[in-house]
């Protein structure tokens, strides 16, 4: 069953092109599908693990700046005389590089981060991608800085026969957008119900309990930040290529809480609620544009979030199947909250 | 060295204005445990009422800062009372949430009112800096540094020498014994979050002049307030002052001899530093508040 919708969902998003022949919608619906693989990377720590990081935006940056600079090449001085030259490599090892580094930073950030919990975690992730923003803005010989990378190349597949296919159209990019995210997906959700993924969901419920039953906290919760900062790395490959042009502006706090506001609109811990999450959100500048001015637009997705988590606390996808698989279901969430509660408490 | 003797001087106004928004947040996270997000608008807002009450009303500048003052604790007062007054007991990640949401509509609601154009503050100091041997500081600087001390210690009685702010240190010990020995904790948490919120508005306003006032100028501010709060430890006022200080060190010596375009990395890197070397606080007494 679980996989007949599966398949059905994937068959529609791939049928979209076919009946959707406007550019504009198009981009967007390419940019809102890299956001929605940067969110399901961020669920998978947020929903998963239940750590809340606000600096996921820097694994997203260092991929796009990975794979630009692998494709572009580069040509920078380090301290004591040394030169690093690169000549320009083809984008998919731009693309594979990305996912690599991307995971590393996610390592060690991960290493060091997870030491502390709940708002120090939240305010240790946030002054990692904050430092990574100063760093590109201010080591202009590497990246430009305000300048922006330009002309970075389109993403190109070597197919065996065929030589180099360079994605130049909207029509190819949301196909390859299609299949990375797909690929995400399937990771994550492969990975959650695997030992791993009961492992986090038992240290996301009461760590002090997970711990006495031999559960690995650093190593649960590092592997899961490797895998998170890699996906997040990839949809920022994909993000460069596409757009073809970033510059320091792409570390902004405001895409972390765009992709916070993703997960948590459609529900912490579910994959499909993400990418619904993600197409209310990532669309609805569309709906928004000929009504509101730019301001506006950010005050009603402020508003739209504090009211998401007054009315909706635990996301879209979570409250509609508990809705409809167990009406009186209320009782039994209840009594679940006030154990987390209680575990939180006894936790500090 | 006279360079080293400007820089301390520098060091000495800013971290007055920093301490300011450092305690303003330490109360906030200590007492209620909530990771205030607003922090940073309210200091924009205190800057934006500094700018209309002295170029839209043409009233007098040394009037500004009161009336910021109260308009701050009647913001913050809103907030608590609409937004975080329905959501008590709820966990830490969903009140972070609703303090983000609630920054990102305030602070384009900045944008759409002001405009994204920065403006500045005409003030009634003359505009040669009083010159002290290798030193020299401007009238505007040391006013900011006089009144910030002011409501530092106005803040600090405040807490420790009233009823009220005795209500506060129980709450912060143990809000259900505080309750039960007849303390409204409704109200004292309305109370904290309308006085960190006017002393943020204060700081905003006090350095408003000092540079340009901008929506976004309270980012930067609130994420600085984060660094002084963690370096000062949770709640704790006098190490918010110490920390706030710090950090004003920490930016003068980065920005004047490593890089300037490194001076706000040094909250940032303060911040990652204590967490994961002292997570505590510098000054940690997490069991006081005063």
């Amino acid at each position: 069953m679980r996989s007949v919708v599966t398949i059905l969902t994937i068959a529609a998003f791939a049928s979209v092109p076919l009946w959707l022949r406007d550019p504009y919608l198009m981009n967007a619906l390419i940019t809102t599908g890299i956001f929605i693989i940067a969110a399901m990377s961020l669920n998978l720590l947020l929903g998963f693990t239940g750590q809340l990081s606000l600096g996921h935006v820097a694994f997203f940056g260092i991929g796009a700046y990975v794979s630009a600079l692998t494709s572009l090449g580069f040509d920078v001085g380090l301290p004591g005389g040394f030169r690093v030259v690169h000549d320009p490599w083809p984008p998919f090892a731009g693309f594979v590089l990305a996912i690599i580094i991307s995971g590393l930073c996610g390592y060690f950030v991960g290493r060091l981060s997870f030491r502390v919990r709940g708002a120090y975690f939240v305010i240790v992730t946030i002054s990692f991608a904050e430092v990574v923003r100063l760093v590109a803005l201010n080591w202009v010989e590497l990246t430009q800085g305000p300048l922006a990378l330009t002309n970075i190349p389109p993403m190109a597949l070597s197919l065996p026969g065929f030589g180099e296919l360079a994605l130049h159209t909207k029509l190819q990019n949301y196909y390859l957008v299609l299949v990375v995210a797909v690929a995400a997906y399937l990771l994550i959700t492969r990975l959650v119900r695997s030992h791993f993924g009961r492992a986090m969901r038992g240290l996301m419920a009461n760590e002090t309990l997970a711990v006495s039953v031999g559960i690995d906290v650093t190593k649960t919760l590092t592997l899961a930040a490797v895998i998170s900062a890699g996906i997040a790395g990839a949809a920022g490959s994909l993000y460069a290529h596409y757009i073809r042009i970033i510059d320091p502006e792409v570390f902004a706090f405001i895409n972390t809480v765009t992709m916070v506001i993703m997960v948590i609109t459609g529900g912490k811990g579910s994959l499909a609620g993400t990418i619904i999450g993600g197409l209310v959100f990532g669309l609805m500048p569309i709906v928004l544009r000929p009504i509101m001015a730019p301001e506006a637009q950010w005050i009603a997705y402020g508003g739209v979030l504090i009211a998401i988590l007054f009315v909706l606390p635990r996301g879209i996808v979570p409250s509609l199947t508990q809705r409809l698989s167990r009406p009186h279901g209320k009782t039994a969430a209840v009594g679940r909250v006030a154990f987390a509660e209680h575990s939180a408490k006894e936790h500090a | 060295m006279s360079e080293f003797l400007q820089h301390l001087v520098n060091t000495l106004v800013l971290g007055g204005t920093y301490a300011l928004l450092g305690i303003g947040l330490t109360l906030i996270f200590g007492i209620m445990n909530v990771v205030n997000f607003t922090h940073g608008v309210l200091y924009t807002f205190g800057a934006y009422v500094m700018f209309i009450v002295v170029h839209q009303l043409g009233l007098n500048f040394f009037l500004a800062l009161p009336v910021a003052v109260v308009a701050g604790w009647i913001l913050g007062a809103v907030i608590e009372l609409t937004l975080l007054r329905p959501l008590r007991g709820s966990d830490i990640d969903t009140t972070m949430l609703v303090m983000i949401g609630a920054w990102i509509a305030m602070q384009s609601g900045a944008l759409w009112i002001w405009g994204g154009v920065a403006k500045s503050v005409a003030t009634p100091f003359p505009e040669a800096p009083l010159v002290l041997g290798p030193v020299s500081v401007s009238w505007l600087r040391l006013f900011v540094l006089a009144a910030a001390g002011l409501l530092i210690v106005v803040t600090y009685l405040l807490i420790n020498r009233t009823r009220l702010g005795c209500a506060m240190r129980a709450t912060f010990q143990d809000e259900d014994t505080a309750s039960l020995m007849g303390v409204n904790v409704d109200l004292i948490y309305t109370s904290t979050f309308a006085i960190g919120s006017s002393l943020a508005a204060a700081a905003g306003a006090l350095l408003g002049p000092v540079y340009v006032i901008s929506p976004q100028m309270g980012d930067l501010a609130a994420v600085k307030a984060f660094a002084i709060v963690i370096l000062g430890g949770l709640g704790n006022i006098t190490g918010a002052v110490i920390g706030g200080f710090i950090l004003a060190l920490a930016e003068e010596l980065g920005a004047g001899y490593v890089s300037s375009g490194y001076r706000d990395a040094m909250g940032f890197l303060i911040i990652i530093a204590v967490l994961i070397f002292k997570p505590t606080g510098l000054f940690a007494r997490s069991e006081r508040i005063g």
